[in-house]
């Protein structure tokens, strides 16, 4: 057991951490308040190698694990989370291709996805009836010719309008989780359309859609993995986002300790004694034990993923202690800050905007929940 | 980056586990309700090198880890958790002060007696008048011609009716503060030295708590462990190593309520089917499984740095707090999934939530752990 980051992770810590901190973190409020993350941003991104951080090297991707990709995702989240979701959506997109894609389509998307040739990758899993309970969707890919033709509706469909990848879920069968395939539509294909972005409470920056299929005509070739694989392809897939989504509740975490650690430090040295007080000093440390051990947690998870091991139980353990953890951290820090906190375009209501939904996406905490519970009933307590 | 156990750890693991089912955890309920200590288990726990771990061979000890204590801490723990205290006294509190404060001559004499199980060791910091506020101590070292004169009284002293060995801290030099604090390894059969009255306790149970007198105790110059006013810093570099032994023993405790409201939801019917089936049920063993895990990384990770010789004081402390708390929830739980039955005897849902109280007050309170923690924050930057 040797829990601290190797020298090649910590290597990429570092520099995404002064990438975050010189390209990011500037102009974070500014993103914001354009509601945009320039293209440029997505480049500098890629170019450091964090598009497809767990991509092999003939892909054109960093081929640096899981651990060191969760590891840039939290300081990606530090200084911007709107730009550290649209990265961790479109490492997940390039590991799905990766993971379940026919050699064409690896060629195909993979070193533009990479290279940041891509804006981003899209995954279209959500339907407006169809959240928690994606086996329930109802888009319809029906076989035509030599292809299938797509119809239906997508909801909250992260930079669904920038990517010029999006995989798609469709009901190719049956009800159920059995009936639905996968399919990879590319940007500007007819009958495609994305919706006005939505306004949302947090990440603003990114930008989130419904995206709609409208006869869109794809090839054969464009299915990703087999007939009737779908719903077990996309559960694969989120096992390994909420490793990510984790990361980025944790960079969201512990930026808010920082802001309340250099607070409590502000007023001792104006004269206000210990840490303002035992509550303060209380709190504070709470706030660091619980993103500790979740950041625990996200290693475990990402390790296990990182040697080929079973880790669905440990990524739900991380994304809810992670996304649970970062919230009460972000409430703690505006408490310590102050009202300040909540005025004008403080960073840690941005904080507290950002981080709330790292409770719903990628699956709810309750799905989390129901997801341990049921490995545990099944396999035990010990994994 | 590697979460894996080495091939001796996960055999300790193996062993102890399979020795905590078979004879710790069908007796557990018996001797917590007798309240005696349990004499046979120890000595059966000394037979596996239990009783010393990290003491080196050649002082007759198991010679392994901090880790490989801290997982055998929480199987033993899980099986019964007086035993888990005994032996983490033993090992934490008194041999580890020993092996890293003691002169050659006092490591030959103690550690391999301790190690073996042949005798006992306790720790005396506490006094009626001095828990968490350790800097005041009442207990008083007076030097004269041939060592000195131990007087004053301890309190809440674990294994203390059943020690061999006491390691006494008392104030050599009232000028001095808490840097006038000696410690000293004072035998528990010396002239003066007298049990003065046994805890009757929630839980831990089997273990004693007494509260000890130290009526004109005479030690020679051979007891002084660490130099004259070296006590206050022995008395806090043990606590940090003790609080991943008491860290383990609560997850130990949580984990196995954690196992048994499993299996009891897997098997109990109400509303047409086992309970585990609804989602109320359900989110609770969630949650325990996930607390029960993020507090076992946190204890690795202490343990682990505590092992690399490094510093580890702030990690042990959150070890110890978050586990404790987590203990305390996830054995309040457990009793809710058992309903009327946990709150029952017949079960063991009620001992294991008596017996999770303590770990959040002993070798240093919740609220200290957090001051250490929120310090260290504050201070580095």
């Amino acid at each position: 057991m040797q829990l601290e980051l190797s020298g090649a992770q910590q290597t990429i810590v570092e520099s995404t951490r002064r990438l975050a901190a010189t390209t990011l973190a500037p102009t974070t409020a500014a993103r914001a308040r354009a509601h945009e993350i320039p293209r440029e941003v997505m480049l500098a991104i890629a170019r450091a190698g964090l598009i497809g951080v767990n991509l092999d090297k003939k892909w054109g991707g960093a081929q640096a694990g899981v651990v060191a990709y969760a590891a840039a995702v939290r300081e990606l989240a530090y200084a911007d989370p709107a730009v550290a979701v649209t990265m961790a959506v479109t490492n997940m997109v390039a590991e799905v291709i990766a993971a379940f894609g026919s050699e064409e389509q690896k060629i195909s998307y993979l070193p533009k996805l990479a290279r940041g040739d891509f804006f981003a990758g899209a995954f279209a899993l959500s339907e407006p009836g169809a959240g928690s309970d994606a086996a329930s969707l109802t888009t319809r890919a029906v076989p035509d010719r030599d292809g299938f033709v797509l119809s239906g509706e997508k909801l909250w469909i992260s930079h669904g309008d920038q990517s010029d990848v999006v995989i798609v879920w469709a009901r190719t069968g049956g009800p159920g989780a059995k009936g639905i395939t996968c399919f990879i539509v590319e940007k500007g294909a007819q009958g495609l359309s994305a919706g006005k972005p939505e306004e949302k409470m947090g990440i603003v920056a990114s930008h989130t859609v419904p995206l709609s299929l409208d006869q869109v005509r794809v090839p054969k070739a464009a299915r990703l993995g087999a007939e009737g694989d779908g719903f077990k392809l996309a559960m694969v897939a989120l096992d390994g986002g909420r490793i990510g989504v984790a990361a980025q509740a944790l960079g969201i975490g512990c930026r808010a300790l920082d802001l309340a650690k250099a607070r409590l430090q502000a007023l001792e040295r104006a004269g206000a004694g210990a840490g303002a007080g035992q509550a303060a000093q209380f709190a504070l440390a709470d706030m660091a034990v619980e993103l500790d051990a979740a950041w625990l947690l996200v290693l475990r998870a990402a390790w296990l993923k990182e040697r080929k091991r079973p880790f669905s139980r440990e990524a739900a353990m991380a994304k809810v202690f992670a996304s649970e953890a970062a919230n009460r951290a972000v409430r703690a820090a505006i408490d310590l800050c102050g009202t300040g906190a909540l005025v004008g375009d403080s960073e840690a209501s941005r904080l507290l905007r950002d981080c709330r939904v790292t409770q719903i996406y990628e699956g709810t905490s309750e799905v989390q929940r129901l997801v341990i519970a049921r490995d545990v009933l099944r396999q035990g307590v010990l994994s | 980056m590697n979460f894996e156990l080495k091939e001796e750890q996960a055999l300790l693991q193996t062993t102890v586990r399979a020795f905590a089912k078979e004879e710790l955890l069908p007796r557990a309920a018996a001797i917590d309700e007798a309240g005696e200590f349990p004499q046979a288990q120890v000595d059966r726990m000394a037979e596996l090198g239990l009783m010393g771990i990290a003491v080196p061979a050649e002082y007759g000890g198991a010679g392994m880890d901090t880790l490989s204590y801290a997982l055998a801490m929480e199987e033993i723990s899980a099986g019964c958790a007086s035993c888990g205290v005994i032996m983490s006294v033993n090992n934490s509190l008194v041999c580890d002060p020993i092996l890293k404060f003691g002169s050659d001559q006092q490591k030959k004499k103690w550690l391999p007696e301790l190690a073996s199980g042949k005798k006992l060791g306790c720790f005396a910091l506490s006094e009626t008048g001095t828990g968490s506020d350790a800097a005041a101590q009442k207990a008083t070292a007076t030097k004269d011609a041939s060592g000195w004169v131990l007087s004053g009284s301890k309190n809440f002293i674990t294994n203390g009716n059943d020690a061999d060995l006491c390691l006494v801290f008392a104030m050599g030099d009232k000028t001095k503060g808490v840097k006038g604090v000696n410690a000293y390894l004072v035998p528990t059969d010396s002239r003066g030295f007298s049990v003065a009255k046994n805890e009757k306790k929630l839980g831990i149970k089997a273990s004693s708590t007494s509260q000890i007198n130290l009526d004109d105790v005479r030690v020679g110059p051979e007891a002084l462990l660490a130099g004259e006013c070296q006590g206050f810093k022995v008395a806090m570099a043990t606590l940090d190593g003790g609080r991943i032994g008491i860290a383990a023993q609560a997850l130990g405790i949580a984990r196995q309520a954690l196992s048994e409201a499993r299996a009891y939801a897997l098997e109990r019917q109400a509303f047409g089917g086992p309970i585990a089936n609804l989602q109320a049920i359900q989110f609770m063993l969630a949650d325990m499984a996930m607390e029960v895990d993020a507090a076992r990384l946190l204890i690795w990770r202490a343990a682990g740095l505590k092992d690399k010789g490094g510093r580890f004081s702030t990690e042990a402390a959150m070890a110890k707090l978050y586990a404790s708390e987590m203990s305390n929830r996830v054995t309040n739980k457990a009793v809710q999934i058992f309903g009327g039955y946990g709150y029952c005897k017949d079960y063991p849902a009620e001992r294991h939530l008596r017996d999770a109280r303590i770990t959040e007050i002993y070798e240093g309170t919740s609220e200290i752990q957090r001051l250490v923690i929120a310090r260290s924050l504050l201070t580095e930057g």
